[in-house]
Protein backbone atom coordinates (compact mmCIF):
# COMPACT_ATOMS: atom_id res chain seq x y z
CA UNK A 1 0.00 0.00 0.00
CA UNK A 2 1.03 3.65 -0.41
CA UNK A 3 3.43 5.41 1.76
CA UNK A 4 4.46 2.70 3.95
CA UNK A 5 7.96 1.74 2.70
CA UNK A 6 10.93 4.25 2.11
CA UNK A 7 10.88 4.17 -1.87
CA UNK A 8 7.23 4.43 -1.83
CA UNK A 9 7.37 7.53 0.41
CA UNK A 10 10.18 9.14 -1.71
CA UNK A 11 8.22 8.12 -4.65
CA UNK A 12 5.36 9.99 -3.52
CA UNK A 13 7.00 13.13 -2.75
CA UNK A 14 8.73 13.05 -5.86
CA UNK A 15 5.33 12.56 -7.87
CA UNK A 16 3.57 15.65 -5.59
CA UNK A 17 6.36 18.14 -6.33
CA UNK A 18 6.23 17.41 -9.79
CA UNK A 19 2.45 18.06 -9.75
CA UNK A 20 3.42 21.63 -7.50
CA UNK A 21 6.15 22.69 -9.66
CA UNK A 22 4.52 25.12 -11.89
CA UNK A 23 3.24 26.91 -9.10
CA UNK A 24 6.56 27.10 -6.84
CA UNK A 25 8.36 28.76 -10.52
CA UNK A 26 5.91 31.04 -10.69
CA UNK A 27 6.08 31.92 -6.33
CA UNK A 28 9.75 32.52 -7.10
CA UNK A 29 9.60 34.07 -10.11
CA UNK A 30 6.48 36.53 -9.42
CA UNK A 31 5.93 36.31 -5.80
CA UNK A 32 9.19 36.18 -3.89
CA UNK A 33 11.37 37.60 -6.07
CA UNK A 34 9.42 40.42 -6.98
CA UNK A 35 8.27 41.41 -3.11
CA UNK A 36 12.13 40.96 -2.45
CA UNK A 37 13.16 43.26 -5.33
CA UNK A 38 10.31 45.78 -4.92
CA UNK A 39 11.77 45.81 -1.04
CA UNK A 40 15.11 46.83 -2.34
CA UNK A 41 14.00 49.39 -4.88
CA UNK A 42 12.05 51.14 -2.41
CA UNK A 43 15.53 52.23 -1.14
CA UNK A 44 16.95 53.45 -4.73
CA UNK A 45 15.62 55.82 -7.35
CA UNK A 46 15.18 53.83 -10.37
CA UNK A 47 13.83 55.23 -13.83
CA UNK A 48 13.99 51.52 -15.59
CA UNK A 49 16.93 53.32 -17.80
CA UNK A 50 19.64 54.17 -15.66
CA UNK A 51 20.81 52.02 -12.61
CA UNK A 52 19.11 51.50 -9.50
CA UNK A 53 21.31 54.15 -7.21
CA UNK A 54 20.60 53.74 -3.74
CA UNK A 55 19.10 56.35 -1.35
CA UNK A 56 18.38 54.83 1.85
CA UNK A 57 14.78 55.60 3.57
CA UNK A 58 14.87 59.42 1.28
CA UNK A 59 11.41 57.49 -0.73
CA UNK A 60 9.56 56.88 2.69
CA UNK A 61 10.70 60.62 3.98
CA UNK A 62 9.25 61.97 1.07
CA UNK A 63 6.23 60.55 1.06
CA UNK A 64 5.30 62.02 4.20
CA UNK A 65 6.19 65.42 2.68
CA UNK A 66 4.58 64.71 -0.81
CA UNK A 67 1.09 66.77 -0.33
CA UNK A 68 -0.28 64.78 -3.38
CA UNK A 69 0.54 60.98 -2.09
CA UNK A 70 -1.41 62.13 1.78
CA UNK A 71 -4.16 63.36 -0.52
CA UNK A 72 -4.44 59.70 -2.04
CA UNK A 73 -3.46 58.45 1.18
CA UNK A 74 -6.62 60.28 2.89
CA UNK A 75 -9.19 59.69 -0.43
CA UNK A 76 -8.99 56.33 -0.41
CA UNK A 77 -9.58 55.95 3.43
CA UNK A 78 -12.46 58.09 2.96
CA UNK A 79 -14.01 56.33 0.48
CA UNK A 80 -13.29 53.00 1.81
CA UNK A 81 -14.77 54.52 4.99
CA UNK A 82 -17.97 55.27 3.16
CA UNK A 83 -18.21 52.71 0.38
CA UNK A 84 -17.38 49.18 2.48
CA UNK A 85 -20.73 49.82 5.28
CA UNK A 86 -22.93 50.97 2.67
CA UNK A 87 -21.93 48.08 0.51
CA UNK A 88 -22.57 45.81 3.54
CA UNK A 89 -25.76 47.20 4.26
CA UNK A 90 -27.05 47.02 0.95
CA UNK A 91 -26.11 43.65 0.14
CA UNK A 92 -27.28 41.87 3.34
CA UNK A 93 -30.71 43.71 2.88
CA UNK A 94 -31.44 42.94 -0.60
CA UNK A 95 -30.46 39.33 0.54
CA UNK A 96 -32.77 39.59 3.53
CA UNK A 97 -35.76 40.80 0.42
CA UNK A 98 -34.43 37.08 -1.65
CA UNK A 99 -34.71 35.12 1.53
CA UNK A 100 -38.19 36.73 2.65
CA UNK A 101 -39.34 36.05 -1.02
CA UNK A 102 -38.48 32.09 -0.92
CA UNK A 103 -39.51 31.25 -4.43
CA UNK A 104 -38.87 31.98 -7.58
CA UNK A 105 -36.10 34.92 -6.93
CA UNK A 106 -34.32 33.42 -9.91
CA UNK A 107 -35.13 36.35 -11.63
CA UNK A 108 -34.33 38.76 -9.50
CA UNK A 109 -31.12 37.64 -8.01
CA UNK A 110 -29.93 37.81 -11.97
CA UNK A 111 -31.20 41.11 -12.20
CA UNK A 112 -28.89 41.97 -9.23
CA UNK A 113 -25.98 39.97 -10.17
CA UNK A 114 -25.80 40.93 -14.01
CA UNK A 115 -24.17 44.12 -13.06
CA UNK A 116 -20.95 42.74 -11.54
CA UNK A 117 -20.56 41.49 -15.28
CA UNK A 118 -20.37 44.80 -16.47
CA UNK A 119 -16.06 45.52 -17.61
CA UNK A 120 -14.81 48.20 -14.77
CA UNK A 121 -14.32 50.58 -17.42
CA UNK A 122 -17.82 50.63 -18.61
CA UNK A 123 -19.01 51.18 -15.37
CA UNK A 124 -17.11 53.98 -14.67
CA UNK A 125 -18.23 55.46 -18.10
CA UNK A 126 -21.89 54.59 -16.87
CA UNK A 127 -20.55 56.83 -13.68
CA UNK A 128 -19.94 59.71 -15.82
CA UNK A 129 -23.37 59.37 -17.98
CA UNK A 130 -25.73 58.22 -15.25
CA UNK A 131 -24.23 61.44 -12.79
CA UNK A 132 -23.77 64.06 -15.29
CA UNK A 133 -24.74 67.12 -13.08
CA UNK A 134 -26.39 68.23 -15.69
CA UNK A 135 -28.24 66.05 -17.58
CA UNK A 136 -27.52 62.49 -16.04
CA UNK A 137 -30.37 60.40 -15.19
CA UNK A 138 -29.66 60.24 -11.36
CA UNK A 139 -30.37 64.27 -11.56
CA UNK A 140 -33.08 63.60 -13.76
CA UNK A 141 -34.60 61.67 -11.79
CA UNK A 142 -34.15 63.68 -8.41
CA UNK A 143 -35.59 66.24 -10.82
CA UNK A 144 -38.90 64.99 -10.70
CA UNK A 145 -39.04 65.29 -6.58
CA UNK A 146 -37.85 68.83 -6.83
CA UNK A 147 -34.21 68.20 -5.86
CA UNK A 148 -31.40 69.86 -6.96
CA UNK A 149 -28.82 67.13 -7.79
CA UNK A 150 -25.01 68.22 -7.14
CA UNK A 151 -22.44 68.04 -9.92
CA UNK A 152 -21.47 64.54 -8.98
CA UNK A 153 -18.88 64.19 -11.50
CA UNK A 154 -17.21 67.42 -11.07
CA UNK A 155 -17.80 68.80 -7.16
CA UNK A 156 -14.98 67.38 -5.07
CA UNK A 157 -17.48 67.32 -2.67
CA UNK A 158 -19.68 64.46 -4.54
CA UNK A 159 -17.15 63.38 -6.68
CA UNK A 160 -16.34 60.02 -3.85
CA UNK A 161 -20.20 59.62 -2.55
CA UNK A 162 -20.76 59.33 -6.14
CA UNK A 163 -18.14 56.43 -6.83
CA UNK A 164 -19.52 55.14 -3.75
CA UNK A 165 -23.12 54.86 -5.15
CA UNK A 166 -21.72 53.29 -8.63
CA UNK A 167 -20.03 50.98 -6.62
CA UNK A 168 -23.65 49.91 -5.17
CA UNK A 169 -24.75 48.67 -8.85
CA UNK A 170 -22.35 45.72 -8.16
CA UNK A 171 -22.72 44.34 -4.92
CA UNK A 172 -24.33 41.16 -6.72
CA UNK A 173 -21.54 39.02 -5.46
CA UNK A 174 -22.31 39.74 -1.73
CA UNK A 175 -25.53 39.24 -2.17
CA UNK A 176 -25.32 35.52 -3.57
CA UNK A 177 -22.51 35.08 -0.65
CA UNK A 178 -24.86 36.29 1.57
CA UNK A 179 -28.30 34.53 0.67
CA UNK A 180 -26.22 31.35 1.00
CA UNK A 181 -25.41 32.38 4.60
CA UNK A 182 -29.12 33.16 5.68
CA UNK A 183 -30.19 30.03 3.66
CA UNK A 184 -27.56 27.80 6.22
CA UNK A 185 -29.43 28.89 9.55
CA UNK A 186 -31.19 26.15 11.03
CA UNK A 187 -35.08 26.76 10.93
CA UNK A 188 -35.79 25.58 14.65
CA UNK A 189 -34.58 29.16 15.36
CA UNK A 190 -36.90 30.59 13.86
CA UNK A 191 -39.68 28.44 15.06
CA UNK A 192 -38.89 28.80 18.64
CA UNK A 193 -38.32 32.63 18.55
CA UNK A 194 -41.60 33.09 16.68
CA UNK A 195 -43.34 31.42 19.56
CA UNK A 196 -41.81 33.18 21.99
CA UNK A 197 -43.27 36.33 19.60
CA UNK A 198 -40.14 38.02 18.36
CA UNK A 199 -40.91 39.98 15.89
CA UNK A 200 -39.48 40.25 12.17
CA UNK A 201 -36.75 42.99 13.47
CA UNK A 202 -36.09 41.09 16.44
CA UNK A 203 -35.30 37.68 15.25
CA UNK A 204 -33.19 39.56 12.63
CA UNK A 205 -31.04 41.33 14.94
CA UNK A 206 -31.06 38.98 17.31
CA UNK A 207 -30.81 35.57 15.32
CA UNK A 208 -30.07 36.32 11.84
CA UNK A 209 -27.65 38.65 11.57
CA UNK A 210 -25.43 37.10 14.55
CA UNK A 211 -25.78 33.33 12.61
CA UNK A 212 -24.24 34.98 9.36
CA UNK A 213 -22.09 37.04 11.38
CA UNK A 214 -18.60 35.06 10.07
CA UNK A 215 -19.85 35.45 6.34
CA UNK A 216 -20.66 39.90 7.33
CA UNK A 217 -17.01 39.70 8.54
CA UNK A 218 -15.20 37.66 5.77
CA UNK A 219 -17.03 40.09 3.12
CA UNK A 220 -16.09 43.13 5.63
CA UNK A 221 -12.19 42.26 5.17
CA UNK A 222 -12.06 41.31 1.51
CA UNK A 223 -14.24 44.86 1.03
CA UNK A 224 -11.96 46.68 2.64
CA UNK A 225 -8.77 45.51 0.98
CA UNK A 226 -10.49 45.71 -2.43
CA UNK A 227 -11.60 49.33 -1.39
CA UNK A 228 -8.48 50.46 -0.41
CA UNK A 229 -6.98 49.24 -4.01
CA UNK A 230 -9.65 50.73 -5.54
CA UNK A 231 -8.79 51.91 -9.06
CA UNK A 232 -10.32 50.90 -12.50
CA UNK A 233 -13.58 53.05 -12.13
CA UNK A 234 -11.71 55.78 -10.88
CA UNK A 235 -9.10 55.82 -12.96
CA UNK A 236 -11.39 55.47 -15.70
CA UNK A 237 -14.31 58.32 -15.00
CA UNK A 238 -11.68 60.93 -14.01
CA UNK A 239 -7.96 60.58 -15.36
CA UNK A 240 -7.03 60.55 -19.03
CA UNK A 241 -4.70 57.83 -19.97
CA UNK A 242 -2.05 59.04 -22.80
CA UNK A 243 -2.33 62.38 -24.73
CA UNK A 244 -5.69 63.69 -23.07
CA UNK A 245 -4.78 64.56 -19.69
CA UNK A 246 -7.60 65.70 -17.59
CA UNK A 247 -7.99 64.55 -14.11
CA UNK A 248 -9.93 64.80 -10.63
CA UNK A 249 -7.70 64.90 -7.30
CA UNK A 250 -11.06 64.31 -5.29
CA UNK A 251 -10.95 60.88 -7.19
CA UNK A 252 -6.82 60.34 -6.70
CA UNK A 253 -6.49 57.47 -4.75
CA UNK A 254 -3.55 55.41 -3.62
CA UNK A 255 -2.99 52.71 -6.55
CA UNK A 256 -3.88 55.36 -8.71
CA UNK A 257 -1.01 57.52 -8.00
CA UNK A 258 1.62 54.97 -7.30
CA UNK A 259 0.02 53.72 -10.81
CA UNK A 260 1.48 57.40 -12.19
CA UNK A 261 4.39 57.45 -10.11
CA UNK A 262 5.59 54.37 -11.56
CA UNK A 263 4.50 54.32 -15.24
CA UNK A 264 3.89 57.89 -16.24
CA UNK A 265 6.89 59.69 -14.05
CA UNK A 266 8.76 56.48 -14.15
CA UNK A 267 9.15 56.97 -9.99
CA UNK A 268 10.01 52.90 -9.89
CA UNK A 269 12.02 53.47 -6.44
CA UNK A 270 9.43 55.47 -5.43
CA UNK A 271 6.28 53.96 -6.54
CA UNK A 272 7.74 50.77 -4.79
CA UNK A 273 7.66 52.67 -1.39
CA UNK A 274 4.17 53.64 -1.95
CA UNK A 275 3.48 49.73 -2.18
CA UNK A 276 5.41 48.60 0.36
CA UNK A 277 2.95 51.24 2.70
CA UNK A 278 0.08 50.32 1.31
CA UNK A 279 1.46 46.29 2.14
CA UNK A 280 1.99 47.01 5.79
CA UNK A 281 -1.63 49.35 5.83
CA UNK A 282 -3.62 46.75 4.67
CA UNK A 283 -2.28 43.98 7.28
CA UNK A 284 -2.67 46.18 10.00
CA UNK A 285 -6.31 47.31 9.05
CA UNK A 286 -6.55 43.57 8.69
CA UNK A 287 -5.11 42.38 11.89
CA UNK A 288 -7.39 45.12 13.62
CA UNK A 289 -10.26 43.95 12.34
CA UNK A 290 -9.47 40.80 13.03
CA UNK A 291 -8.95 41.09 17.01
CA UNK A 292 -11.87 44.03 16.81
CA UNK A 293 -14.26 41.11 15.64
CA UNK A 294 -13.12 38.16 16.91
CA UNK A 295 -15.26 38.89 19.88
CA UNK A 296 -18.45 39.58 18.08
CA UNK A 297 -18.36 37.29 15.65
CA UNK A 298 -20.35 33.45 16.29
CA UNK A 299 -18.73 30.41 15.09
CA UNK A 300 -20.06 27.31 15.37
CA UNK A 301 -18.67 24.80 17.36
CA UNK A 302 -16.08 27.25 18.86
CA UNK A 303 -15.85 26.88 22.79
CA UNK A 304 -16.80 29.89 24.33
CA UNK B 1 -49.24 41.15 3.03
CA UNK B 2 -46.09 40.68 3.58
CA UNK B 3 -45.31 38.60 0.90
CA UNK B 4 -46.98 41.37 -1.57
CA UNK B 5 -44.33 44.17 -0.10
CA UNK B 6 -41.43 41.68 -0.47
CA UNK B 7 -42.72 40.91 -3.92
CA UNK B 8 -43.21 44.94 -4.89
CA UNK B 9 -39.68 46.15 -3.41
CA UNK B 10 -37.96 43.30 -5.27
CA UNK B 11 -39.43 44.28 -8.35
CA UNK B 12 -38.32 47.84 -8.13
CA UNK B 13 -34.56 46.87 -7.06
CA UNK B 14 -34.13 44.94 -9.88
CA UNK B 15 -35.90 47.62 -12.29
CA UNK B 16 -33.55 50.06 -10.47
CA UNK B 17 -30.59 47.36 -11.15
CA UNK B 18 -31.20 46.61 -14.70
CA UNK B 19 -32.12 49.94 -15.58
CA UNK B 20 -28.52 51.32 -16.80
CA UNK B 21 -27.91 48.40 -18.96
CA UNK B 22 -31.33 49.22 -20.71
CA UNK B 23 -30.58 53.13 -20.68
CA UNK B 24 -27.35 52.35 -21.90
CA UNK B 25 -28.41 49.79 -24.98
CA UNK B 26 -31.23 52.58 -25.51
CA UNK B 27 -28.82 55.71 -25.76
CA UNK B 28 -26.42 53.31 -28.07
CA UNK B 29 -29.33 53.28 -30.88
CA UNK B 30 -29.94 56.93 -30.80
CA UNK B 31 -28.54 60.08 -32.80
CA UNK B 32 -25.61 62.52 -30.71
CA UNK B 33 -28.37 64.86 -30.27
CA UNK B 34 -31.22 62.65 -28.05
CA UNK B 35 -28.61 60.69 -25.90
CA UNK B 36 -29.36 62.77 -22.77
CA UNK B 37 -32.72 62.68 -23.22
CA UNK B 38 -33.79 59.80 -20.89
CA UNK B 39 -36.74 58.22 -23.40
CA UNK B 40 -36.52 54.26 -23.29
CA UNK B 41 -37.44 53.95 -26.58
CA UNK B 42 -35.37 56.09 -29.03
CA UNK B 43 -37.33 58.72 -30.93
CA UNK B 44 -35.05 58.14 -33.80
CA UNK B 45 -33.75 54.82 -34.13
CA UNK B 46 -30.09 54.54 -35.70
CA UNK B 47 -27.55 52.09 -36.20
CA UNK B 48 -24.88 55.30 -37.32
CA UNK B 49 -23.55 54.33 -33.52
CA UNK B 50 -22.31 51.04 -34.19
CA UNK B 51 -21.09 51.61 -38.16
CA UNK B 52 -19.09 54.88 -36.66
CA UNK B 53 -17.41 52.47 -33.92
CA UNK B 54 -16.04 49.99 -36.39
CA UNK B 55 -14.82 52.18 -38.60
CA UNK B 56 -13.19 54.79 -36.14
CA UNK B 57 -12.00 52.22 -33.99
CA UNK B 58 -9.99 49.00 -34.82
CA UNK B 59 -13.11 47.18 -33.00
CA UNK B 60 -12.64 43.61 -34.46
CA UNK B 61 -9.07 43.86 -33.55
CA UNK B 62 -9.67 44.61 -30.25
CA UNK B 63 -12.15 41.98 -30.34
CA UNK B 64 -9.48 39.13 -31.75
CA UNK B 65 -6.96 40.46 -29.24
CA UNK B 66 -8.97 40.34 -25.92
CA UNK B 67 -10.61 36.72 -27.33
CA UNK B 68 -6.65 35.49 -27.58
CA UNK B 69 -5.82 36.58 -23.84
CA UNK B 70 -8.72 35.18 -22.05
CA UNK B 71 -8.64 32.03 -23.54
CA UNK B 72 -4.88 31.72 -23.37
CA UNK B 73 -5.60 33.10 -19.64
CA UNK B 74 -8.46 30.58 -18.67
CA UNK B 75 -7.39 27.77 -20.36
CA UNK B 76 -3.56 27.47 -19.16
CA UNK B 77 -4.85 28.63 -15.64
CA UNK B 78 -7.10 25.86 -15.12
CA UNK B 79 -4.83 23.05 -16.10
CA UNK B 80 -1.79 24.70 -14.33
CA UNK B 81 -4.00 25.63 -11.12
CA UNK B 82 -5.92 21.78 -11.09
CA UNK B 83 -2.34 19.98 -11.45
CA UNK B 84 -1.15 21.59 -8.59
CA UNK B 85 -4.50 21.27 -6.56
CA UNK B 86 -4.47 17.44 -7.14
CA UNK B 87 -0.84 18.09 -6.01
CA UNK B 88 -1.88 19.27 -2.85
CA UNK B 89 -4.95 17.03 -2.45
CA UNK B 90 -3.56 13.91 -3.42
CA UNK B 91 -0.42 13.08 -2.22
CA UNK B 92 1.22 13.42 0.98
CA UNK B 93 4.50 14.99 1.63
CA UNK B 94 7.13 16.78 3.94
CA UNK B 95 6.27 20.33 4.22
CA UNK B 96 2.76 19.89 2.44
CA UNK B 97 1.06 22.25 4.82
CA UNK B 98 4.05 24.85 5.33
CA UNK B 99 3.59 24.99 1.39
CA UNK B 100 0.18 25.77 1.28
CA UNK B 101 -0.24 27.94 4.17
CA UNK B 102 2.32 29.88 1.99
CA UNK B 103 0.24 29.58 -0.85
CA UNK B 104 -2.93 30.88 0.60
CA UNK B 105 -0.74 33.56 2.41
CA UNK B 106 -0.08 35.35 -1.39
CA UNK B 107 -3.76 35.82 -1.66
CA UNK B 108 -3.17 38.20 0.92
CA UNK B 109 -0.28 40.62 -0.99
CA UNK B 110 -1.74 43.24 -3.01
CA UNK B 111 -1.17 43.46 -6.55
CA UNK B 112 0.98 46.53 -6.29
CA UNK B 113 3.87 45.27 -4.52
CA UNK B 114 4.65 42.48 -7.38
CA UNK B 115 3.48 44.74 -10.02
CA UNK B 116 6.75 46.95 -10.82
CA UNK B 117 9.17 43.99 -10.37
CA UNK B 118 6.66 41.88 -12.61
CA UNK B 119 6.55 44.55 -15.53
CA UNK B 120 10.59 44.48 -15.28
CA UNK B 121 11.26 40.72 -15.70
CA UNK B 122 8.66 41.47 -18.82
CA UNK B 123 10.68 44.68 -20.10
CA UNK B 124 14.21 42.49 -19.70
CA UNK B 125 12.42 39.93 -21.87
CA UNK B 126 11.16 42.45 -24.33
CA UNK B 127 7.54 41.36 -23.93
CA UNK B 128 6.27 44.96 -23.44
CA UNK B 129 3.79 45.80 -25.55
CA UNK B 130 2.94 42.09 -26.86
CA UNK B 131 0.15 40.55 -25.78
CA UNK B 132 2.18 37.75 -23.99
CA UNK B 133 2.42 39.62 -20.40
CA UNK B 134 -1.23 39.67 -20.13
CA UNK B 135 -1.94 35.88 -19.60
CA UNK B 136 1.73 33.70 -19.51
CA UNK B 137 2.08 34.10 -15.74
CA UNK B 138 -1.56 31.96 -15.86
CA UNK B 139 0.93 29.26 -16.78
CA UNK B 140 2.00 28.87 -12.92
CA UNK B 141 -1.25 28.30 -11.62
CA UNK B 142 -3.15 30.89 -9.46
CA UNK B 143 -3.60 30.29 -5.92
CA UNK B 144 -7.21 31.01 -5.60
CA UNK B 145 -8.22 28.67 -8.43
CA UNK B 146 -5.96 26.17 -6.81
CA UNK B 147 -7.16 26.54 -3.57
CA UNK B 148 -11.12 26.27 -5.01
CA UNK B 149 -9.93 23.32 -6.85
CA UNK B 150 -8.15 21.60 -4.16
CA UNK B 151 -11.49 22.01 -1.87
CA UNK B 152 -13.21 20.05 -4.76
CA UNK B 153 -10.48 17.32 -4.90
CA UNK B 154 -10.82 16.51 -1.40
CA UNK B 155 -14.24 16.12 -1.03
CA UNK B 156 -13.79 13.17 -3.82
CA UNK B 157 -13.83 9.50 -3.06
CA UNK B 158 -10.58 7.86 -2.94
CA UNK B 159 -11.52 4.60 -3.83
CA UNK B 160 -11.60 5.31 -7.71
CA UNK B 161 -7.71 6.51 -7.65
CA UNK B 162 -6.70 3.52 -5.78
CA UNK B 163 -8.20 1.13 -8.24
CA UNK B 164 -6.76 2.65 -10.90
CA UNK B 165 -3.55 2.62 -9.06
CA UNK B 166 -3.82 -1.12 -8.52
CA UNK B 167 -4.63 -1.33 -12.44
CA UNK B 168 -1.59 -0.34 -13.29
CA UNK B 169 -2.06 3.80 -14.23
CA UNK B 170 0.69 5.83 -12.82
CA UNK B 171 -0.21 9.36 -11.63
CA UNK B 172 -0.29 11.31 -14.60
CA UNK B 173 -3.01 9.11 -15.93
CA UNK B 174 -4.76 9.10 -12.75
CA UNK B 175 -4.88 12.72 -12.38
CA UNK B 176 -5.69 13.63 -16.51
CA UNK B 177 -7.96 10.31 -16.81
CA UNK B 178 -9.85 10.25 -13.75
CA UNK B 179 -9.35 13.29 -11.39
CA UNK B 180 -9.74 16.22 -13.88
CA UNK B 181 -13.09 14.69 -15.36
CA UNK B 182 -14.83 14.26 -11.42
CA UNK B 183 -13.58 17.47 -11.03
CA UNK B 184 -15.47 19.18 -14.06
CA UNK B 185 -18.16 21.36 -11.90
CA UNK B 186 -15.27 23.25 -10.07
CA UNK B 187 -12.78 23.38 -13.60
CA UNK B 188 -15.86 25.44 -15.36
CA UNK B 189 -15.85 27.46 -11.92
CA UNK B 190 -12.31 28.45 -12.51
CA UNK B 191 -12.60 29.10 -16.40
CA UNK B 192 -15.49 31.32 -16.11
CA UNK B 193 -14.17 32.85 -13.08
CA UNK B 194 -10.91 33.79 -15.38
CA UNK B 195 -12.46 34.28 -18.44
CA UNK B 196 -14.35 36.82 -16.91
CA UNK B 197 -11.17 38.43 -15.06
CA UNK B 198 -9.17 38.42 -18.09
CA UNK B 199 -11.82 40.09 -20.16
CA UNK B 200 -12.40 43.35 -17.97
CA UNK B 201 -8.96 44.08 -16.81
CA UNK B 202 -8.10 47.24 -17.49
CA UNK B 203 -4.59 47.57 -15.08
CA UNK B 204 -2.78 45.04 -16.88
CA UNK B 205 -3.31 46.34 -20.28
CA UNK B 206 -2.61 49.76 -19.43
CA UNK B 207 0.70 48.64 -17.77
CA UNK B 208 1.78 46.78 -20.77
CA UNK B 209 0.07 47.69 -24.24
CA UNK B 210 1.58 50.68 -26.05
CA UNK B 211 -0.16 50.28 -29.77
CA UNK B 212 -3.49 50.95 -30.19
CA UNK B 213 -3.29 47.77 -32.49
CA UNK B 214 -2.15 45.56 -29.67
CA UNK B 215 -5.24 46.87 -27.10
CA UNK B 216 -7.53 44.97 -25.66
CA UNK B 217 -11.45 45.95 -25.55
CA UNK B 218 -11.04 47.43 -22.10
CA UNK B 219 -8.16 49.16 -22.89
CA UNK B 220 -9.75 50.38 -26.53
CA UNK B 221 -12.91 51.71 -24.60
CA UNK B 222 -10.47 53.48 -21.98
CA UNK B 223 -9.14 55.04 -24.99
CA UNK B 224 -11.76 55.80 -27.30
CA UNK B 225 -13.17 57.71 -23.74
CA UNK B 226 -10.32 59.92 -23.48
CA UNK B 227 -10.92 60.28 -27.56
CA UNK B 228 -14.36 61.50 -28.25
CA UNK B 229 -15.53 61.84 -24.33
CA UNK B 230 -12.82 64.18 -22.91
CA UNK B 231 -10.94 64.89 -25.93
CA UNK B 232 -12.58 68.04 -26.92
CA UNK B 233 -15.46 66.01 -28.86
CA UNK B 234 -17.68 65.12 -26.57
CA UNK B 235 -19.18 61.96 -28.93
CA UNK B 236 -20.62 60.47 -25.74
CA UNK B 237 -22.61 58.35 -28.20
CA UNK B 238 -19.66 56.36 -29.57
CA UNK B 239 -18.05 55.93 -26.18
CA UNK B 240 -21.87 54.30 -24.96
CA UNK B 241 -22.00 52.48 -27.91
CA UNK B 242 -18.53 51.22 -27.47
CA UNK B 243 -18.99 50.21 -23.95
CA UNK B 244 -22.03 48.31 -24.62
CA UNK B 245 -19.70 46.65 -27.42
CA UNK B 246 -17.59 45.67 -24.46
CA UNK B 247 -20.88 44.29 -22.21
CA UNK B 248 -22.24 42.31 -24.24
CA UNK B 249 -20.17 39.14 -24.30
CA UNK B 250 -20.30 39.22 -20.49
CA UNK B 251 -23.68 39.15 -20.48
CA UNK B 252 -24.00 36.47 -22.69
CA UNK B 253 -21.30 34.81 -20.54
CA UNK B 254 -23.07 34.98 -17.47
CA UNK B 255 -26.48 33.28 -19.21
CA UNK B 256 -24.48 30.36 -20.54
CA UNK B 257 -22.88 29.73 -17.02
CA UNK B 258 -25.35 31.05 -14.38
CA UNK B 259 -25.21 28.18 -12.48
CA UNK B 260 -21.96 27.57 -12.14
CA UNK B 261 -21.65 31.30 -11.40
CA UNK B 262 -23.91 31.26 -8.78
CA UNK B 263 -22.82 28.12 -6.98
CA UNK B 264 -18.88 29.15 -7.66
CA UNK B 265 -19.69 32.55 -5.70
CA UNK B 266 -21.64 30.88 -3.13
CA UNK B 267 -19.48 28.48 -2.32
CA UNK B 268 -16.39 29.98 -2.52
CA UNK B 269 -16.72 33.55 -2.05
CA UNK B 270 -14.59 34.61 -4.78
CA UNK B 271 -15.37 38.07 -5.67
Amino acid sequence: MRGLTRSGRRAETRAALLFISPWIAGFLIFTFWPVVYSGYLSLTDYDVINDPAFVGLDNYRQMFEDPKAGLAFRNTLIFAAMSVPTQLVVSLGLALLLNAAARATGFFRTAFFLPKMTPPVAVGILLLMLFNGQNGLINTVLGLFGIQGPAWTTDPDWVKPGLVLMHLWTVGASVIIILAALRAVPQELYDSAMVDGAGWWRRTLRITVPMISPTLFFLFIVDSINALQSFTEAYTAFFGAGNTTYSNDAALFYVIYLFQQAFQFLHMGYASAMAWLLFVVIMIITAVQVLLTRRYVYYEGERP
Amino acid sequence: MKRILVWAALTLLSVAFVYPFVWLLSASFKPRGEVFDHKLIPETFTLDNYVKVWQEAPMALWMANTAFVTVMAAVTVTISSAMVAWGFAYFRFPGRNVLFGVLLATMMLPGAVTMIPTFLIWNSLGMVGTLTPLWAQNLFGSAFYIFLLRQFFLSLPRDPFEAARIDGAGNWTIFWRIALPLCRPAIVVTWLFEFQAAWTDLMRPLVYLRDSSTFTVPRGLKSLLDAYGFGGEWHWEIVMTASVIATVPMVVLFFLGQKHFVRGIATTGGK
